[in-house]
């Protein structure tokens, strides 16, 4: 059941070939055999098979839809209703959520069944999984190598078919970053797109949420359901929400494809290189023409993503304070030390240094240096992605510089880790939306390829990318040991 | 761009972040290597830009002022470290 695909699964439900409980149980038994991936911080087995079972009486009476009685995961960064919501920190530990996002919310009303939550970079801040407070992720495909982050238990566990699809965030790479490294595909959509309430800020003017499944008909699907304006959130974009699987099938001839120079030049692993050239070369067969831009401002992206997002996270994690919920030190002797052991006690190491960066680069006398600086620096960046946009359809590139690296070996060199997400970050400054999606191997490693297109341009890119995986099967691959 | 111990402490006082006394160096070395990266910045010439702080350059929504949230204050409550009579309690500030 397991290697069905979501429509599939869904066709299955409907013959009663099988029914919800069935394959929630198959799934739930398949996260207990691989529990070694690390993939789940929380599995909410009884929860889930409650919901099989009223999916399974919705599937009898018609009311289902195309979610209905499917299992799904979410990110532990969902806030989930009386089910603990970690962020991946020693900070939530304790922490059972009073509410649900909205995210959640609409999948529930889909009538997806929840199997848990999964594992993440410490409140997403990391690209590798080895933050997170629960322990590293492993990669599926090489249980030596990383899964990406910080959305890294959730491609692992779409990728090892421990959930059907899954939801992610993406502030500055984190559901593109793991979905390439894990070999699946993941959607960052555009800034506004889907509701942020209930997800834990990192870095509010960045953060998206978006999904993570197998194929870019599974990710349209999902988007479907995650989509659309939400009041509860202040930056939520109040436009219709398009049907996304009705473009799929749509011809990519006449497609103008850019290639921007600074996306291949050095650093750009060689055979990850050719591997991404095979793949545009597909593109070419399917009618696209293919340009070489420029976007000059793209190397700046690196240093003013870690000046703002830093910032934005000292001023949002500032409500972790030991007072209202949360982890609270033993024994404070007053406030002061309330709130310095608490989060320093609750916070692990990276977290503190983006808190450290950030409130250094908001004090004064560096305000305009740092901040001031770098909102300029991301409003050419954006321009870039303006400009290059008139003049091709979608942006394609690399989503890494190489595969998936080895779990310990970056984490000694935090700006060395912060290079690897060089491709990826520029898009969340712009707030365009991009995906990845499987494009070959290198050395048995998935290599993704990502998609950049226009704001709200996310039915475009699907569609794009599905015409890809209806010509090749790279998204179809599964890692040996969990067939 | 260097940041000492020094700044370290400082630093960590204005965001009341506890840091183990053995880390300070190494945050020290860290936060100056990512200062380093973003001196990169100052190459580019950016007098006449104006600073984006959102990518939809959108205004804050308002909306009418009127209740919409029931009280939660009990199912809130019942997740914070220590609380008496709906008052949440911190360590004595005032003598």
């Amino acid at each position: 059941m397991h290697t069905k695909t979501l429509i599939e699964l869904a066709q299955g439900l409907r013959s009663k070939e099988f029914s919800s409980v069935e394959l929630t149980q198959t799934f739930l038994d398949r996260i207990q055999k691989h529990q070694h991936l690390n993939a789940y911080i929380t599995v909410t087995e009884a929860v889930a098979l409650h919901n099989a079972q009223a999916a399974d009486t919705r599937l009898a009476n018609g009311t289902a839809g195309l979610l209905t009685g499917i299992p799904i995961a979410q990110k532990d960064i969902f806030c989930t209703l009386d089910v603990k919501t970690t962020c991946g920190s020693k900070m939530l530990d304790n922490f059972s959520a009073p509410y649900n996002a909205t995210v959640v919310e609409k999948f529930n009303q889909a009538g997806a069944v929840m199997l848990g939550k999964l594992n993440m970079d410490e409140f997403a801040m990391g690209s590798s999984n080895e933050t997170s407070y629960y322990g590293a992720v492993k990669n599926p495909w090489n249980i030596n190598s990383v899964p990406g982050g910080s959305s890294g238990g959730s491609a692992a566990a779409v990728a090892a078919r421990l959930a059907v699809c899954a939801t992610g965030t993406d502030t500055g790479g984190s559901i593109r970053q793991p979905a390439a490294l894990c070999g699946i595909t993941g959607l960052k959509p555009t800034y506004g797109r889907v509701s942020r309430y209930g997800m834990i800020a990192y870095a509010s003017s960045l953060d998206q949420g978006g999904p993570m499944a197998r194929s870019a008909e599974e990710a349209a699907i999902m988007l479907q359901t995650m989509a659309g304006f939400d009041e509860k959130d202040s930056t939520s974009v109040d436009l219709p929400v398009p049907d996304y699987c009705a473009g799929l099938n749509n011809s990519l001839a006449g497609l103008k494809i850019g290639l921007p120079k600074e996306f291949f030049g050095e650093g750009l692993n060689s055979d990850v290189a050719a591997t991404l050239e095979t793949a545009i070369n597909e593109y070419r067969k399917l009618g696209a023409e293919i340009k070489e831009i420029s976007m000059p401002n793209l190397k700046l992206a690196i240093p003013a993503y870690y000046v703002i997002a830093p910032a934005e996270c000292s001023a949002n994690l500032s409500r972790f304070d030991g007072v209202r919920y949360g982890y609270r030190c033993a024994n404070p002797v007053d406030l002061a030390d309330l709130y310095t052991r608490s989060r320093g006690e609750g916070f692990g190491k990276e977290v503190k240094r983006r808190i450290l960066m950030g409130t250094y680069a908001l004090s004064t006398g560096y305000y305009d240096a740092y901040y001031l600086k770098a909102q300029k620096i991301r409003r050419l960046i954006s321009e870039d992605f303006k400009q290059a946009l008139t003049e091709v359809d979608v942006i394609m590139g690399p989503v890494t510089p190489t595969t998936a690296f080895g779990i310990g070996e970056k984490m000694s060199n935090p700006i060395e880790m912060y290079l690897s997400d060089i491709y990826t970050i520029a898009i969340n400054l712009a707030g365009v939306p991009a995906l990845s999606i499987p494009a070959g191997f290198v050395a048995g490693m998935p290599v993704g390829l990502q998609i950049i297109g226009n704001y709200f341009a996310e039915d475009r890119l699907l569609n794009i990318a599905h015409q890809y995986q209806q010509v090749t099967d790279w998204h179809l691959h599964t890692p040996k040991g969990f067939e | 761009m260097s940041l000492t111990a020094d700044d370290v402490n400082k630093i960590a006082h204005l965001a009341r972040l506890g840091i183990d006394h053995q880390d300070v160096e190494s945050y020290a070395k860290d936060l100056s290597g990512i200062l380093d990266l973003m001196t990169q910045m100052s190459e580019l010439n950016t007098d006449n830009v104006e600073p984006m702080a959102h990518p939809m350059d959108q205004a804050q929504r308002l909306r009418a002022d009127v209740v919409t949230e029931p009280d939660n204050r009990e199912k809130f409550q019942a997740i914070a470290p220590q609380v008496e009579a709906g008052l949440y309690l911190v360590p004595k500030v005032i003598e």
